[in-house]
């Protein structure tokens, strides 16, 4: 039978020695530098370097929308990029809407016309929205259903999200 | 999903990034939008050792008006080529089809060189490059290469680009004369890949004879396939309910559709070839009059 010897050390396996990059990325205003792996995913690096956590990952497939976020002005789901790609970026994301403890237009339509349930897709609806409505900002409701064809939503049937942008579309008009 | 680790490139110039690719070859990919790559990496169905992101190379990414040519360049994204005015004037089939390519946040990112390196079967944009008679300017440090788009799809994501080639623009010549275009999709759900997808091109001279047809098709071969016989049937006749119908026809029997259990049975599939390349070719005859 083998027996164990007392004591015996432990040795650490060869392993490829860890290549980090040092990236430089503004987010909600705010400069961040941290030295990150090749394949750490942006929407890892929004909520677990950064503590942002706001931003959800929803399928981890590229489906859900849950993980949206606006890069340099457009949106784009942080599960299918490398935060080594947003080296040099300006990022949005759902905490750096509100102002001065006001929530965003497209927040507050949100709350008033019941476009959340469980609230998980609610992050990424927002910031798809808020690209949607910068893009078109008196947008038809059926080009509000096509703009929000990439979020996926399991509780309301999206007929509040519809209204929500609607409503947010008209006041961000009138401001 | 946490891909396997890699070693990453930002080169800020199509040179820079043509050396690396000379230097890593097979073990490398280029990364562009990185709407097919990074789910396959996540996936760990593909794990290159380098990722060379083409990204900051701004000098790949134009949509260009030349003597009756367009050149598109590769890293051009879906989200520009659906709100192109030159594209719209020329060759609005291009917007129509970018509008069908899954989501808007896949389409901000997603490029024209990247779904046609990746070579899925059910990508959109093949069907309509074939049905352009599209050309693929490649390349490399050993300078550029054409490619008749019919050749560059090889098989099922296997193109005939070479281990140190990239590919750099598309090259479309414009249409003459009354012509239209139109692309027609059939999903299961928004933002999804083609059940069967047609593309198609056509021009009429003024008696009313067809001089130009192009017909690509989506989702029912092992590449996107030029439907040849289909395209040839048509040249020379006069478009009506009959000759289109014929056409049709022979597109259908000329698609090698596979029973799938998502998107249905090789049959059924036929059957909509058939369907979605009259719609296609109605349609386009239709713009081309300019009714
Ligand atoms: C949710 C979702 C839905 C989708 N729906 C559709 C759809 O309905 N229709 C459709 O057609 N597609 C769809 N796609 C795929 C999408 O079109 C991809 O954008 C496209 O297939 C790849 O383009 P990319 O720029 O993202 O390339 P990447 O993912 O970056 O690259 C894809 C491949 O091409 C190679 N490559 C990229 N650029 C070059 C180049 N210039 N030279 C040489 N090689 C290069 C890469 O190395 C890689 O192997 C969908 C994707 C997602 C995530
Ligand atoms: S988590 Fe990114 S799309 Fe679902
Ligand atoms: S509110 Fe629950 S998933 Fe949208």
């Amino acid at each position: 039978m083998f027996k164990m010897e007392k004591n015996t050390p432990i040795k650490p396996v060869e392993t490829q020695q860890k290549q980090l990059y040092h990236i430089k990325v503004n987010i909600n205003g705010v400069d961040y530098e941290h030295d990150v792996e090749a394949r750490l995913l942006l929407v890892h690096y929004i909520r677990d370097v950064v503590g942002l956590t706001g931003t959800h990952i929803g399928c981890d497939t590229s489906n859900c929308g849950a993980c949206t976020v606006i890069f340099n002005g457009k949106s784009v789901k942080s599960c299918t990029m490398f935060a080594v790609q947003a080296n040099g970026a300006k990022i949005l994301t759902i905490e750096g809407l509100s102002k001065n403890g006001e929530l965003h237009p497209i927040q507050r339509a949100f709350w008033e016309n019941h476009a959340l349930q469980c609230g998980y897709c609610t992050p990424g609806f927002i910031m798809q929205a808020y690209w949607l409505l910068k893009e078109n900002p008196n947008p038809k409701e059926e080009e509000i259903r096509k703009g929000i064809s990439g979020n996926l939503c399991r509780c309301t049937g999206y007929q509040n999200i519809v209204k929500a942008i609607m409503q947010a579309a008209k006041e961000l008009r009138s401001k | 999903m946490i891909p396997r680790n890699f070693i990453y490139f930002s080169p800020s110039s199509e040179k820079e990034a043509l050396e690396l690719l000379n230097e890593y070859k097979s073990d490398a990919r280029i990364l562009a939008g990185g709407m097919s790559l990074i789910p396959l990496m996540k996936m760990r169905l593909v794990s290159p050792s380098y990722l060379i992101d083409i990204n900051k190379v701004e000098s790949l990414s134009y949509i260009k008006e030349e003597k009756n040519r367009l050149r598109i360049g590769a890293l051009t994204r879906y989200y520009e080529i659906e709100k192109s005015s030159t594209l719209k004037k020329l060759l609005p089939i291009m917007n129509e089809a970018a509008t069908w390519v899954g989501d808007p946040q896949v389409r901000n990112m997603g490029t024209i060189g990247g779904s046609l390196s990746h070579a899925d079967p059910s990508g959109d944009f093949g069907s309509v490059i074939l049905a352009l008679n599209g050309q693929i300017i490649t390349s490399s440090l050993n300078g550029q290469r054409t490619i008749k788009a019919d050749d560059f799809f090889v098989d099922s994501f296997t193109t005939a680009l070479n281990a140190n080639e990239m590919l750099k623009e598309i090259v479309i010549d414009l249409p003459e004369g009354m012509n239209g275009g139109a692309y027609v999709k059939l999903e299961r759900k928004a933002g999804d890949f083609a059940i069967v997808a047609v593309a198609a091109q056509l021009s009429i001279d003024s008696k009313g004879n067809c001089n130009y047809a192009g017909i690509g098709l989506t989702s029912v071969g092992p590449t996107n396939l030029k439907a040849k016989k289909a395209e040839s049937f048509l040249l020379g006749k006069q478009l009506n309910e009959r000759t289109i119908d014929e056409t049709a026809e022979i597109a259908a029997s000329e698609a090698r559709p596979i029973d799938d259990p998502l998107r249905g049975s090789a049959e059924y599939k036929r059957a909509m070839v058939k369907v979605l390349t009259k719609r296609a070719l109605n349609l386009a005859l239709k713009r081309a009059r300019g009714v």
